[in-house]
């Protein structure tokens, strides 16, 4: 089903009567999601505004995050959170799924960059929450709690978003030669320190990776004073650009086996990372890791730790705590009494 | 301003729950009840509005909020959180019914730890004790309210409160990782976990700026971010406030992200001039534009900044070169609202626009204002569009805050029929719950009242705030009660 505006997205899911999945390019479904009938908001496409003076833009979730992309390029702007683009994902299943990249450790995460929404209820009602301004605190913020709700809440068919200058110059260090005690190290010290990185992470290949952005003068004073900090320990290379970041971002998009995505504080990265199968990145200074491992493989996980399955078997560990469990429930069936809405926007 | 009848049958049972209450905290006398006492917290920094509670609580731990949430969900007693009672919207402003639950007690640092970039705290802790604990390490927390000497993080995560350096880095929601709630029914839980992310929906999103009205937040764990080598402002003055605003979007158009970008109008100007002599130029409007770094990187960006105001013909562009130029450049505008005070009462208003509106709603501001009859002077976050516009009165003047009243609502509807909203960064409280149909349908309240439902199914915790009073009467469970 592919409605063609927000009314008839809204008669549809008024009218279901069996368990529906709302989805945009389904490029980011989790095992186990997008069952039932398909509820496709493809056709609800649009830039309904762009104001780059005011670092807003207003988009029909269907949008292609690829035309979004480009027409914020055309602006010499961005999305600060850096979604990987995959072939045929849509806006809507970007913030569906709260898809945060690299440069989730400065400029936050997807729900961070969301405004505003419009969505259609699991009772086929349509709402709207938050605005188009960066500060809003107008009764509850149904955004961020809408934000990575896959979909269960309703089918979210407007998103507002910050957007963010392009920096004019980029530079990416690599430093070779660390195991794993010695990246986190690298990579604790660039982010504590007044070196304004963007990004922090290890390739697959071993090679931590930082990233500095910004005016031209600025982006080399800080490199300085960077490499000065990591010490001699690691072999230092100052490449310009950040194609490293978009491998380190666009990781596990292709193969078969199960593949983690592991939150964690940095400072527990360490055992974690010892007892890793390859191959593996970690990002957002240690606080992220993403591994390919046998399917009956599972993570030892450190205090606090959420460990989701992205490819392979549907997922989650640890046990969600009861009471949260009850919360999540209450409020999804305050927006879908009915239990229709699956998992599956994205 | 209304406030629905208390509960008699709660007011007549005093006695026997302050009991309870004194029973289940270790310290007697964190347990207030008497008259005099319980005065102190009959206002928040809405002091318009006053009512004296039934009984203030000052607990110490997460496990004593429990035990009292537990005692008044049982005998059915509201329960009004305060963090330090700066609310600006009457958000912890008491009814007869209600016991205050303060978090003043409750300031302790938990954890600091610098390689997770992050610090926990019980929530009674101030915003600025919260940088005070971690500057020493050469980090500092980023959302900067205006009251951050006095407000409670508490408060600020109860409002997702701003500040002046927002434009950068965010608000509230956008620093905090973590949070351990009391629900109404006394169960703690633990939300968020690393980089914010916890189970299943955003539960720690939703409860940042719910106004302590799904649960008390008694510890928080906050984003921590490395302290710049420096800053620096520039004022810049201007002959018209269109000209001031199209040089606000310029800046921001231009890929310049600076920490704070402010507006002053005439008005302010003169009124802080005479309170402070920070030796403002002589302008229609001014702008100050802060940006940080380290010394070569300011440079360049104040470079940037000059070349493009240029552009706009200013009268002046005054660059800080020594810490007590900077000082003297912050000094009126951080002075504004006491200045502002000396010459007039005034009323604040907290609406947000598009920036790309700022020359049209300021415009339509000086209309409102010549047909109210009321002076408005105008100073603001630009960068972000939060205006604070400050509609001056006589509060001693019959009919005069009335009118203050009906102008500073017609401003508010302007800001959310150009995009903004009512309110930027001060809550709905009790001040602004009446203009939320201005701004919402029934449907969008609807859907944000069915989460309260959630969390406090019987409307306990601080009910009677955000929502009209005639769209949550039955949730109250007080039907026709109100209109007495």
């Amino acid at each position: 089903m592919r409605p063609e505006t927000e009314k008839e997205l809204a008669a549809l899911i008024r009218a279901a009567t069996s368990p529906v999945s709302i989805t945009g390019g389904a490029t980011r479904l989790r095992p186990g999601e997008g069952q039932g009938n398909r509820i496709d908001l493809r056709a609800l496409t649009g830039i309904t505004l762009y104001e780059p003076e005011a670092l807003t833009v207003v988009v029909r979730a269907g949008t292609p995050l690829a035309e979004v992309q480009a027409a914020l390029a055309a602006e010499n702007q961005m999305l600060a959170f850096e979604p990987d683009p995959r072939d045929g994902s849509t806006i809507g299943g970007v913030v569906a799924a709260n898809a945060s990249g690299p440069r989730r450790v400065s400029a936050g995460a997807c729900r961070d960059a969301m405004l505003g929404i419009r969505m259609v209820t699991g009772e086929g009602e349509i709402i709207r929450n938050g605005g188009r301004v960066m500060k809003n605190v107008t009764g509850y913020d149904l955004v961020k709690l809408s934000a990575g709700a896959r979909g269960t809440l309703g089918a979210i068919t407007e998103v507002a978003l910050k957007t963010a200058p392009v920096p004019p110059v980029r530079a990416t260090l690599r430093l070779t030669g660390l195991d794993d005690a010695g990246a986190i190290a690298a990579m604790t010290t660039a982010l504590t320190g007044p070196f304004d990185v963007t990004g922090a992470g290890r390739l697959t290949n071993g090679t931590v990776i930082l990233r500095l952005e910004g005016l031209a003068g600025s982006v080399e004073y800080r490199a300085g004073r960077l490499r000065e900090a990591l010490g001699p320990q690691a072999a230092i290379e100052t490449v310009e650009g950040d194609a490293d970041f978009a491998t380190l971002r666009d990781y596990g998009q292709t193969g078969e086996a199960a593949l983690w995505r592991i939150v964690l504080r940095p400072s527990q990265a360490e055992p974690l990372l010892a007892q890793l199968p390859d191959p593996h990145i970690v990002d957002w200074g240690g606080a992220l890791i993403r591994a390919e491992a046998p399917q009956d493989w599972r993570p030892d996980l450190p205090q606090g730790a959420r460990a989701d399955c992205e490819r392979g078997a549907a997922m989650s560990l640890p046990e969600t705590d009861p009471v949260i469990a009850r919360l999540n429930a209450g409020i999804r069936a305050s927006f879908d009494p009915r239990g229709l809405l699956l998992e599956g926007a994205a | 301003m209304e406030m629905p009848a208390p509960d008699m049958s709660v007011i007549s049972r005093r006695d026997q729950i302050a009991a309870r209450l004194t029973d289940a905290l270790a310290d007697p006398a964190a347990v207030i009840t008497d008259p005099a006492e319980t005065r102190a917290y009959e206002c928040d920094a809405l002091s318009a509005y006053r009512c004296p509670p039934l009984a203030v609580v000052l607990p110490s731990t997460t496990a004593e909020v429990a035990a009292v949430l537990r005692i008044c969900h049982d005998e059915r007693v509201p329960v009004v959180p305060r963090g330090a009672g700066t609310s600006l919207a009457g958000g912890s402003m008491p009814t007869a019914d209600a016991v205050v639950i303060g978090l003043a007690r409750m300031t302790d640092v938990l954890e600091i730890n610098p390689q997770d970039r992050l610090i926990r705290v019980q929530t009674g802790r101030t915003n600025l004790a919260v940088t005070g604990a971690v500057a020493g390490q050469g980090f500092f927390y980023a959302p900067d309210p205006s009251s951050q000497l006095a407000c409670a993080i508490g408060g600020n995560i109860a409002m997702n409160s701003g500040g002046a350096h927002c434009l950068k880095y965010g608000v509230t929601t956008n620093n905090l990782l973590g949070a351990t709630v009391v629900l109404m029914d006394g169960a703690v839980v633990e939300l968020g976990g690393p980089m914010g992310e916890g189970a299943g929906l955003d539960l720690l999103g939703v409860i940042c700026g719910s106004e302590g009205q799904l649960g008390i937040v008694t510890e928080a764990t906050l984003r921590i971010l490395p302290t710049p080598e420096g800053a620096r402002p520039v004022l810049i003055a201007f002959d018209s406030a269109e000209t001031a605003g199209a040089c606000v979007a310029a800046i921001i158009r231009s890929g310049i992200l600076p920490v704070a970008i402010e507006y002053m109008d005439r008005p302010c100007i003169a009124a802080t001039e005479d309170f402070c002599g920070a030796g403002y130029p002589d302008c229609e409007a001014l702008l100050i534009v802060e940006v940080e770094g380290s010394a070569p990187e300011i440079d360049e960006q104040l470079r940037l900044i000059r070349d493009i105001a240029q552009g706009f013909a200013p009268l002046e562009f005054r660059e800080s070169g020594s810490e007590d130029e900077s000082r003297r450049i912050w000094l009126g505008r951080k002075s504004a609202f006491g200045a502002m005070g000396v010459i007039s009462d005034y009323m604040c208003l907290d609406g947000t626009i598009p920036v790309s509106q700022l020359p049209h709603v300021l415009n339509r501001i000086g209309e409102l204002s010549a047909k109210a009859g009321l002076r408005v002077a105008n100073v603001f976050h630009a960068g972000d569009g939060n205006m604070h516009p400050l509609i001056l009165y006589d509060a001693n003047a019959p009919g005069d805050l009335e009118r203050c009243e009906d102008l500073g609502a017609d401003i508010l509807r302007l800001c959310v029929e150009v995009g903004g909203c009512l309110t930027g960064e001060h809550g709905v409280g009790v001040e602004k719950r009446e203009l939320m149909t201005a701004q919402y349908t029934p449907a969008d309240l609807e859907a944000q009242m069915r989460v309260k439902d959630v969390f406090d199914p019987q409307w306990l915790l601080n009910p009677a705030k955000v929502f009209p009073l005639t769209v949550s009467a039955a949730r109250r469970g007080q039907g026709g009660q109100d209109a007495a």
